[in-house]
């Protein structure tokens, strides 16, 4: 993953709630085995929708989207994240998450910025007014802000996200300095495997 | 003070918790399958690593798969790669793979359960977030993304923020015609669809405990549709009985000693939780949703809500967003809502006492005139058994389509799909727009309303048709 610490571009509002990962990525997409090439299936339910606000060319080669409350609920997905980055999204603004989606976002450096829905709802307004704003999301301090009004607000992430993000670490790697931990732990462990549950073509005895 | 079931797992499976960095939990199962999967085992040959523990990874097809008869071969070829390449992964990486046609192949949380490798105070992840399931048998269970997946594959392990605890408590005793679904339809409702975001729920009460393990794992199940990553169940001699003689767990003595460290797997009596939620079972009805989030529920002697009940704009604008794209006016009978597909199977709903409860409803009746309805058993465990006790027949002969195993219409990424503008009765779990195919608009019922529905042409209750 890439460091990121200054995210700053165009935004673009979605205006709707309980946005699922279905959504985002219809299942259909779900089929290829890479992990590239999922921007065209963004929201594809939506995008034949000439009025659909992707569509709108004020907001084009916006980086920044400004989501509803309980935004990448349901599936697991991590294709939504793929489609959002694939796309040119690099941050999502928005009330709430999905757990699941939040979780994915932060290892493919996705920033997800939590503010409160009056804070969302100013914001939309002050993109909406005038798109091509610039507004700023500061991942160093914390800190989500369109230059032009003065508007500012800060966010939380959580202290390891922050710093995953800002180093650009990945998660493997950083697990695997605890190897002997993880070994430890597993001399003591009393769960039992899967040896001798199955024979080597899967069938049971 | 008490620990609950879910602190109890927690502490068991703690392997480091560094200052200021998330704990480090280890994982015992980690289940598998074709669609979230194949980018992880990419990013694992990228950085010539392994898979630390094949002998805790278990692999099955279920998504993708068509469920046609399994001489047929997979015509998409998309989908065909994907299956394929989970075969070439798991015989790359030394791990059991169930593909199709497989005696032991189904939908991932139907298999681990009735194999007897998803057992209680076990920690179980796989890349669905349905594995909430496992949460019935007193096991921490919780759904991941690919990333994840390829942290556990290499290391058996997830950085983890420890989740608080809620517990729903659903008292009394449920009428006779609410099944545990008209139960997780009621606890979602009440919750919303995010009001368990944070927490593992573990659900409580009489009428929990009453459930069979097939009707706890409907509950478990659907967690997520509430926000909540895991649910859980604590152990009793149900889940007990559950498990004796399964492929996975001992026989004799070596099992009775497992059983009595199972029994442990509950809260104790004097645990606290950081939420609470109770419901009365004997307020519940048959229930089925009208909208396009799992949320959205109302009694199937209802009627289809207005925008104008919400005083929150918010609320408004879901509400007539939903409606829209169902194809619904305000104020509208349930009863009076013509089907044209009815769909029995998906993790939620796909196992043996599930059809047994449909064939009940299916027996001696037919398929009202236009309606397409699927009975797709779980695995091929849940179709041999319910072929033993002659269901399939029962289903053929009302009119169904009696199919192979896999995740089917649930999903919109195999043959099996709802076209533009059809509306379905389905037994599965997710309502959102185009979950079943672009254009499709989705019911959630239970098995029973589902084939009330599938033999009224329209959303039915069981009593409304003979047997």
């Amino acid at each position: 993953m890439k460091p990121v610490r200054i995210l700053e571009g165009h935004a673009v509002p979605l205006e709707r709630s309980d946005v699922d990962t279905d959504q985002i990525i219809p299942s259909d997409w779900l089929k290829r085995v890479e992990r590239t090439g999922f921007g065209r299936g963004l929201f594809s339910e939506w995008r034949d929708d000439p009025t659909f606000v992707l569509n709108d060319q004020s907001y084009v080669g916006a980086s920044i989207l400004i989501a509803g409350p309980r935004f990448g609920t349901g599936s697991s997905r991590e294709h939504a994240v793929w489609a959002l980055m694939d796309y040119g999204f690099v941050a999502v603004i928005a009330p709430s998450f999905g757990d699941i989606f939040r979780h994915n976002s932060s290892k493919q450096g996705l920033v997800i910025v939590q503010l409160p829905q009056e804070d969302v709802d100013q914001l939309t307004q002050l993109v909406k007014d005038e798109p091509t704003r610039l507004v700023v999301v500061d991942v160093e301090h914390l800190r989500v802000e369109v230059p032009e009004t003065g508007w500012q607000r800060s966010f939380d992430l959580d202290p390891m996200t922050r710093e995953r993000l800002l180093n650009g670490w990945d998660d493997i790697g950083l697990t695997m300095r605890r190897e002997s931990a993880i070994t430890r732990y597993e001399a003591t462990s009393h769960a039992p495997t899967l040896a001798g549950v199955f024979d080597e073509d899967g069938h049971t005895g | 003070m008490g620990r609950t079931l879910f602190e109890k797992i927690w502490e068991e499976h703690v392997v480091a918790s560094p200052d200021g960095e998330p704990t480090l939990i280890y994982i015992d199962l980690h289940l598998v399958h074709e669609v979230t999967s194949p980018q992880a085992f990419d990013g694992l040959r990228l950085n010539g690593r392994t898979v630390r523990r094949p002998d805790r990874t278990l692999a099955t097809a279920d998504h993708n798969v068509p469920t046609d008869p399994i001489s047929t071969p997979v015509k998409d070829p998309v989908s065909r790669r994907q299956l394929e390449a989970l075969e070439a992964n798991c015989h790359e990486f030394g791990i059991t793979v169930f593909p199709r046609g497989h005696e032991n192949q189904g939908i991932v949380h139907v298999i681990g359960p009735e194999l007897g490798v998803t057992q209680p105070g076990m920690t179980i992840v796989c890349g669905d977030s349905h594995t909430s399931t496992h949460g019935a048998l007193g096991a921490l269970a919780f759904g991941i993304g690919t990333s994840e997946v390829e942290h556990v594959l290499a290391t058996q392990t997830l950085p983890q923020q420890r989740a608080r605890t809620m517990a729903v408590i659903v008292n009394g005793q449920a009428p006779a015609d609410v099944s545990a679904k008209d139960i997780v339809l009621a606890i979602v409702a009440e919750l919303g669809t995010g009001g368990g975001a944070g927490y593992v729920i573990e659900y409580r009460g009489e009428a929990i405990t009453a459930l069979s393990m097939e009707g706890r794992m409907t509950i478990c199940n659907m967690s997520i549709e509430a926000g909540a990553r895991a649910g859980l169940v604590a152990v009793d001699e149900t889940t007990i009985d559950y498990l004796r003689g399964r492929p996975g767990v001992p026989e004799g003595d070596e099992f009775e000693v497992l059983a009595d460290r199972w029994r442990s797997y509950v809260s104790d009596a004097d645990a606290e939780f950081d939420a609470e939620l109770t419901i009365d079972a004997s307020q519940l009805v048959p229930f089925i949703t009208w909208g396009t989030n799992p949320a959205q529920v109302v009694a199937l002697s209802g009627v289809v809500p207005s925008p104008d009940e919400y005083d929150d704009p918010d609320a408004k604008g879901t509400t007539e967003r939903s409606l829209a794209y169902m194809g619904l006016a305000p104020g509208t009978l349930v009863r009076d809502i013509p089907v044209d597909v009815v769909f029995i199977g998906s993790c939620t709903n796909s196992r043996i006492e599930d059809l047994r409860a449909a064939a009940a409803v299916a027996s001696g009746n037919r398929v009202a005139e236009g309606v397409r309805a699927l009975v797709v058993p779980g695995s091929h465990r849940v179709k041999k058994q319910a072929e033993e006790e002659g269901l399939d027949q029962i289903f053929l002969d009302a009119g169904f389509e009696w199919r192979e195993p896999g995740c089917s219409m649930c999903l919109g990424m195999n043959p099996d799909q709802l076209k533009m503008g059809q509306r379905s009765a389905s037994t599965s779990n997710r309502n959102f727009e185009g979950r079943q195919g672009r254009g499709g608009r989705t019911h959630l019922v239970s098995p029973v309303v589902a084939a009330a529905t599938a033999i009224k042409g329209r959303f039915a209750t069981p009593d409304e048709v003979g047997s």
